[in-house]
């Protein structure tokens, strides 16, 4: 490492740029409570998984990894728009903005047909929370995650409208706030996917 | 006060501690009768005094709520009541039943009192908390009608804000899922699945809606901070009590015959229960930090920052220490319950009325707050009730702790009742406490009566 890249930078005179918290404070309250209660749930798959762990293994084998896959592609893709909708409108162009929600919002449309036929699937089987343990987890975590995708698509389809009758002043933080909240369901998913279907 | 229909809820209030100090009496009796087990037999049973203990403080709370909410809408609305007469005659009509009721439970046989009370037409009766006549209960679906009718038609012609919604939300919840009472299945499996839907779904769910907006309102009133920011934190708070409290009804559901997933359900969701009620207590702390007026009622202000803190004690910490099934496994209705019940209902709902009425009665008497004199009194009596409460929850979680492991954990188990031989000391310590805490509700009550220089009149 360079001894360049350790030193301060040199002070030119003008304040440091003002770190602020993006959206409001409210919102970060509820996306922490929102994470420790996946994480309870997570910390609980595991403690199960340690108790039954061919259970877990035979169950992870008949899920749909390509489904999972795809419904990644999607929930990242989306928040990419979602962050594109916020650049904009700081970029002063809530127009474009709008439009980026709209793709976001298509991708978590996408996200909620993938995840139909994949329950669809797995009920054909008769599959259901009491079939075992690993099932019931299976079901519980994937719905309860549903339950966000759904939340957070209200809350961008909310900002849509808003920003289509055109932004006023606390607009920005409005979206910045349900940027973060949307950017959560998809960290989520990003545990959720690999600890469910991938990890053995 | 602004607006003079807001004066109705004086009367609930009043009614309300008049049956609060009922509820604490027989809560004596009782406690008594734990220990001393043909104490006022054949007169009253421990099974009657244990019904109107619990009834009485049920009634109680709906008094303060409606007390609370005739008095909140008004000036939330900016508008008189839209109809102070119904006000009344609902509150003579439930006052009236209400009383009816327990003279009932007191004079007759409860089997009796079913019989004569149409219990064959529609079975509703000898369920726990929900032991009131089928006629109580239709009666009590009319009052809940009317009075909603009353303050939501108050709402639709005046302002709205986020406090009269969730308040509205709350109540009309409340007598939503009241109707389960009356729906009674024969099979028992089912039958309490939906008993929890009024017991759980109130205490757990809409009744906290009520508790938020009610403190929301008098922070609001004492701090004189932006309503944007309460408002704020109330969302916050109802979000995640409806998150948690709603799917936590499933740590009812372990042992009584439902699937096996309510056991992961009821305890992950309801693991995460104290989450708003800490929430609260964050919230009614950094409002009071940041207030922008000393306001004169300091009492209510303690009132205010008190329900915070024992409702994430008592229904929180308390809730937490045995909702999780493996350890529901060997406490599930023990005392360890018992001591969750009393300091929760005390923390979250006894004192947020008691907080309202602190708050609300002196204005509705012509003054802004009371006198110091009265308040010191009231402050003292915030101190011995809260104090005591804490140890009769402690005594009890003793008393449950030692239940448990002389009655299930250990290789040599003991029968029931001799377990509670042998536990006697603390509830003889309890009832002890008990005396204290009606130590504390007497000077409570007498606070009101005490003169001294007025404080400034209310604007």
């Amino acid at each position: 490492m360079s001894t360049e890249s350790l030193a301060l930078p040199a002070t030119t005179g003008t304040a440091p740029p003002e770190r602020r918290l993006a959206g409001d404070l409210a919102i970060w309250v509820f996306i922490c409570a929102e994470l420790l209660a996946f994480a309870v749930f997570f910390v609980a798959y595991g403690v199960a998984r340690a108790r039954h762990v061919d259970m877990f293994n035979t169950g992870q084998l008949t899920l749909d990894r390509n489904a999972g896959a795809l419904n990644t592609v999607l929930l990242i893709t989306g928040s990419w728009f979602v962050v594109q909708a916020v650049a904009r409108l700081r970029g002063g162009d809530p127009g474009g903005s709008a439009g980026r929600l709209l793709l976001a919002l298509a991708c978590g449309g996408g996200f909620l047909v993938v995840k139909v036929f994949e329950y669809k699937a797995k009920f054909a089987l008769g599959i259901s929370l009491s079939t075992d343990t690993f099932y019931m987890f299976y079901i519980s975590l994937t719905f309860f995650h549903l339950m966000h995708v759904l939340l957070g698509m209200v809350i961008l389809a909310l900002l849509w409208n808003s920003l289509r009758r055109g932004p006023g002043p606390t607009t920005l933080s409005s979206l910045e706030s349900g940027a973060a909240y949307w950017h959560m369901v998809d960290l989520v998913w990003i545990i959720l996917f690999p600890l469910v279907y991938v990890m053995r | 006060m602004p607006f003079q229909s807001q004066g109705v809820a004086k009367y609930y209030f009043m009614a309300a501690i008049a049956l609060f100090a009922g509820q604490i009496l027989f809560g004596l009796i009782m406690g008594l009768q734990y220990v001393w087990g043909d104490f006022l037999f054949p007169a009253i049973p421990f099974n009657v005094a244990r019904m109107v203990h619990t009834n009485l403080l049920i009634v109680w709370l709906l008094f303060g709520f409606m007390g609370g909410a005739y008095y909140l809408i008004p000036e939330e609305s900016e508008t008189e009541l839209y109809s102070t007469k119904l006000a009344m005659l609902l509150f003579w009509v439930f006052l009236i039943a209400g009383a009816l009721t327990i003279v009932g439970y007191l004079a007759v046989p409860y089997a009796t009192l079913a019989k004569y009370t149409g219990n064959d037409l529609l079975e509703t009766m000898g369920r726990e908390f929900l032991e009131q006549p089928l006629i109580t209960k239709v009666g009590i679906v009319i009052v809940a009608l009317g009075f909603l009718f009353n303050i939501t038609m108050t709402v639709l012609k005046g302002r709205k804000t986020a406090i009269s919604t969730v308040l509205l939300l709350g109540l009309w919840g409340l007598a939503v899922f009241f109707l389960f009472s009356f729906y009674n299945p024969v099979n028992v499996v089912e039958d309490k699945f939906f008993w929890w839907w009024t017991v759980h779904l109130w205490v757990e769910g809409v009744w906290e809606l009520i508790l938020g907006a009610l403190l929301a309102f008098v922070l609001i009133k004492v701090t004189g901070v932006d309503r944007e920011v309460i408002e704020k934190w109330l969302y916050v708070i109802i979000t995640l009590t409806l998150v948690t409290g709603v799917i936590g009804t499933g740590h009812h559901y372990f042992w009584i015959g439902t699937p096996e997933y309510w056991q992961w359900w009821g305890s992950i969701f309801s693991a995460l229960e104290p989450i708003p009620f800490f929430a609260m207590t964050v919230f009614a702390f950094n409002m009071v930090n940041r207030r922008r007026r000393e306001h004169p009622n300091r009492a209510a202000t303690l009132w205010a920052l008190g329900t915070g803190v024992m409702a994430f004690l008592g229904a929180g910490v308390w809730g937490f220490l045995h909702t999780l099934a493996p350890v529901n496994y060997y406490t599930h209705g023990t005392q360890i319950t018992a001591a969750h019940g009393h300091m929760a209902f005390y923390g979250a709902y006894a004192m947020v009325v008691l907080c309202m009425i602190s708050y609300a009665m002196p204005i509705m008497r012509g003054r802004a707050a009371n006198s110091n004199k009265a308040q010191v009194l009231e402050m003292w009596s915030f101190w011995l009730m809260t104090i005591a409460m804490v140890f009769i929850t402690l005594f009890l979680t003793a008393a449950g702790i030692l239940q448990v492991w002389l009655q299930r954990v250990s290789d040599t188990p003991l029968p029931f009742m001799v377990v509670q031989d042998k536990i006697s000391l603390f509830y003889w310590m309890r009832e002890w406490t008990g005396v204290v805490f009606l130590i504390g509700l007497v000077l409570y009550i007498l606070s009101f009566f005490v003169k001294g220089e007025e404080q400034a009149k209310a604007a």
